[in-house]
This record gives C-alpha cells, structure tokens and sequence, in this order.
C-alpha cells in the first residue's frame, strides 16, 4: 500500500490526523535499527554477563578481581557518559593498533560501535544477574554431575545452565528492557534509530509531539512483545518445579 | 586380591582434620558400612573416594590400579583428568539429599550419563533405565515425571536406579536414609538389600544399625577422623570391644 493510498484510507475513516506524512518507511527504517542494536547488543551483553558471573564465582583470585572491577565500574558511572567515552575511544584504540600492526586502517561502523558499547556497559548488569541465577542452584546437582563423571562443560550446558535460567530470567527481562531502552542514547551518536527517525519526522511537519508519542508506542510495541517470549522462557524452564505448576 | 584399597587418608579443612588416616579394605560383593557420629569424617571418607572431596594424603587403589596424585597447593590433586572421569563413573554414588536434576525427568535423569559419560545410544540407555525402574521397584508410568512430584522415596529409588544404569564396580551410598520420613525408609532400605544380595560391591555410610547387621560383610567404626572399630557386623555391632563404640550402640541401638 503507497503512502497516499494509506493516508487516503485514514481520512475516509476520519483519522486523516495520524497521517504519517510520508515518514512511514523512515520510521520503519529507525525501528529496524532500534531492534538490530538492542538485540546484537543483548547476545553481547549476555555472553561477557556469562563469563562475567563465571569469573565472579571462580576460586582464582585473578579472575574474580577484574570481573568485580569491571561490575563495580560499568554500574557506578551513567551510561551516556560511558557511551560518549567508549564510542569516542574505540575509533582511536582501533587506529592505534592498527598503527601499530602495520595493518590497514579498519573505520568502525556506527553500528558496530553502538554494539560493542552497549553490550560491553549491559555485560556488567548480565553478570550480577547471572550471578545471582548461578548462586541459586543448589550445590548437590552440580555435585552430582561431577559424581557421574560429567565434564565442566556438561555439567554447565546441561545442568547449571537449564536451573539457572529459572532464576536469571526476571532479571534478564528486567535488563533487556532497559537495555532496548538505552539505545535510545545511540542516537546522539549518529546511528538513526527510532528517536532519530521521529524527530526529523516530527521537525519536518511540526508534529513534533504526535511523532514522540508515536516512537513512544513503538517502544512499548517491543517490550510488550517481547514480555510474552520471555513468559514463554519462564514456562518452559520452570519443568519439574513444582511451585511453578499453573 | 581387593577391588578396593584405601591407605592412610587425611583430610584437612583449615586446621580441622576431619580424616587422621583411615584405611579400609574391600574385595568384589562385600557391604562395607560405615558407621559413627556426626562429625566422625565418615561421609568425608566416602566423598573422597570419588573426589567430590581431594583428601590432603593418602592412596586410593582400584583393582590394583593406584589412582595417581600429584601435590599442590591444597593438598593433593588427581594427576589425569581422563582417569579420574573413569574413576567416577566405576563408583556411582546415591546421596543423601537425592541430588536428582530436578529440570530432567526420572527418565533423562536415568538415561543422560550413560549417554552423554559412557557414550551408550539412547535406545540402549532408555531400556536399561526402565529395566532399573523395574527393578527398583518403580511404575514405568513414573519415567516422564519430574522428580518433585514423586515421594522422596520414590526419589531415592530413581537415584539407584540412576547409579545402577552407570553399571558401576562399586557403589556409594551416603546416608541413603536419613532424609526421609520413616514411613519411607523401609522401601529404601528393600532396594538396597536387594543390590546387597545380587552380590554387588557397597559401600554405605549409615545410621541404620540394625540393617548394617543384616546386610554388612564388614563394618567400619570411625571417631573423629579414625577407625576405632572394624571387622564382620556379627562382633563389631554385636561384641564391640571399644568404649566408644559401646556407647555409640548403647545410643543408637533400642
């Protein structure tokens, strides 16, 4: 359906006010990114959260301090500040090493920097909540697949992995709404997202309010669907609980 | 010849030895209880013949083969990774607490060392599952519930049956009993004579004396970290010579 044909049919149902005005695929476009950035950001995030609990709860002292290092720092500075830091810095590392190893000069692509932050700045809120999860589980069923022989890497796939997800996934619910929410700020950094893509629309046919309520919706269109994923995650790994029986 | 050897093991935490130098003997069938109060190192002693626990020194040898040890900061760890894994799954072990994995039902939770430590095809591994439901005692019907829903007998009953379908050499048992309400021990209990009388080589940490008579080959006693008493269940539970040992039974046996 073309914009005009669309707009057509608005104004024969007497909502000719929600005209997009022919930002429709601009919008969809910022949607698009928006959702790109938030999900590459997540997988990021959740492995550096993985590793990051890990290293928490190893024994080795030098694995637990840098991973405490790293929550401690990532949690106790804003994130716009972070992302102005690290966006900046990341071009400047890379060319720096690239410098050094003779290598030719690589330009880092805006999305790829809004990845590497977010994920880098969410990995640390990941690791608390993993943390937690892993903590969760009780002792004996580790135990016991040690006892039968199982490796480290069966025994965390097959065993840790599957119990704690009961227990990590209303935080991971909780860090990924947030987390779709702060790709908000990578609009400032030049990527066009949502919020980029509503406000040229809503400067260029002074609606500015009308195209922020709508990036608004598409926000809560995300999170309200991506809610249901995540009910559908906590039933699933709630087998064999009994409390959890509905 | 013994299929199992244990010489001179210590165990540290901190400063607390709970182990002072145990050693114990066994040869293929023999029921082997351990007995003694809270605190004596017996369920530590069991936990170190798998590993669960590294002990500070000592050997561990199975069918004349020594389990290799090297020193390390703590204490003593096991030199080969692969011969430990081989050790674990020749000793299957049954805890007190169940310890099934409570995400998997009575079937996967039966069927996944088999198939994922020892290797055998799941067609295989789901026969011989539902073979050692059967046998201890167990509906089929059971095999696609979690383990939350059963009793905790019926628990402990799909934790032997898991045991069982590793076909282990020897048998752990830490105090296989003592979670349960006693309506539940006596099915337990059933099973375990059962494996007991095939023959099968146990050992058993436990605070049932009166089974530790009926089915023991040889009973260890141990206080604070030694054995204090050991020898055929007829003497040591019946004539105990040690003043400790009487007065454990004295407390123990009504």
């Amino acid at each position: 359906m073309s914009q005009t044909t669309f707009d057509t049919f608005l104004e024969n149902l007497g909502l000719g006010a929600l005209s997009l005005h022919g930002y429709g695929p601009l919008l969809l476009e910022g949607t698009w990114m928006t959702l790109k950035l938030a999900i590459l950001s997540l997988i990021v995030s959740v492995i550096l959260g993985l590793l990051g609990a890990s290293a928490k709860l190893s024994p080795l002292k030098a694995l637990r301090l840098p991973a405490a290092l790293y929550t401690t720092l990532i949690r106790g500075v804003p994130d716009l500040v972070l992302m102005l830091l690290i966006f900046y810095s990341l071009q400047n590392w890379l060319g720096e090493l690239t410098d050094y190893m003779d290598w030719d000069y690589i330009e880092i692509n805006p999305l790829s920097a809004g990845v590497i932050t977010l994920g880098f700045i969410y990995g640390a809120y990941f690791t608390e909540t993993f943390r937690g999860a892993m903590l969760a589980v009780p002792h004996g069923q580790t135990e016991a697949a040690i006892a039968y022989g199982m490796t480290r890497a069966q025994t965390f796939f097959r065993i840790t992995f599957p119990q704690m997800m009961r227990f990590a996934l209303p935080g991971i619910g909780n860090n990924w709404q947030v987390l779709l929410k702060a790709t908000a700020l990578v609009s400032i950094i030049g990527l066009s997202d949502i919020v980029t893509a509503t406000q040229e629309a809503g400067k260029n046919t002074y609606k500015i309010f009308y195209f922020l309520i709508l990036g608004g919706l598409i926000y809560l269109l995300i999170t309200a669907l991506s809610n249901q994923v995540l009910n559908w995650l906590e039933r699933r790994y709630s087998a064999g609980v009994r409390e959890a029986v509905r | 010849m013994y299929k199992l050897t244990v010489e001179g093991l210590y165990k540290r935490y901190g400063d607390i030895e709970v182990l002072k130098g145990v050693s114990l003997k066994a040869k293929k069938g023999d029921v082997v209880s351990l007995i003694g109060a809270s605190g004596s190192g017996k369920s530590t002693f069991l936990r170190c013949l798998n590993f669960l626990e590294i002990p500070n020194a000592g050997t561990i040898t199975l069918d004349n083969e020594p389990i290799r040890l090297e020193p390390d900061d703590h204490g003593l760890r096991v030199a080969d990774d692969k011969q430990l894994q081989h050790l674990r799954t020749r000793l299957a072990m049954v805890f007190q607490h169940f310890n099934l994995w409570s995400h998997m039902t009575v079937l996967e939770n039966i069927t996944i060392a088999p198939r994922r430590v020892l290797g055998v095809n799941k067609q295989e591994a789901e026969a011989r599952a539902r073979a050692y439901l059967d046998k201890v005692g167990l509906p089929s019907h059971l095999a696609d519930q979690y383990p939350a829903f059963l009793s905790g007998g019926q628990q402990q009953r799909v934790a032997i049956a898991r045991a069982l379908a590793m076909e282990p050499e020897i048998m752990l048992f830490d105090e296989p009993t003592s979670a349960l309400d006693p309506e539940l021990v006596g099915e337990v209990l059933k099973v375990i004579q059962s494996l007991a009388e095939e023959g099968r080589t146990m050992l058993m940490v436990t605070h049932e004396m009166g089974f530790a008579r009926e089915v023991s080959t040889q009973v260890v006693f141990l206080h604070q970290g030694r054995v204090e008493e050991a020898g055929a269940p007829s003497k040591v539970l019946v004539n105990p010579q040690s003043e400790r040992l009487q007065h454990f039974l004295s407390g123990n046996l009504k």
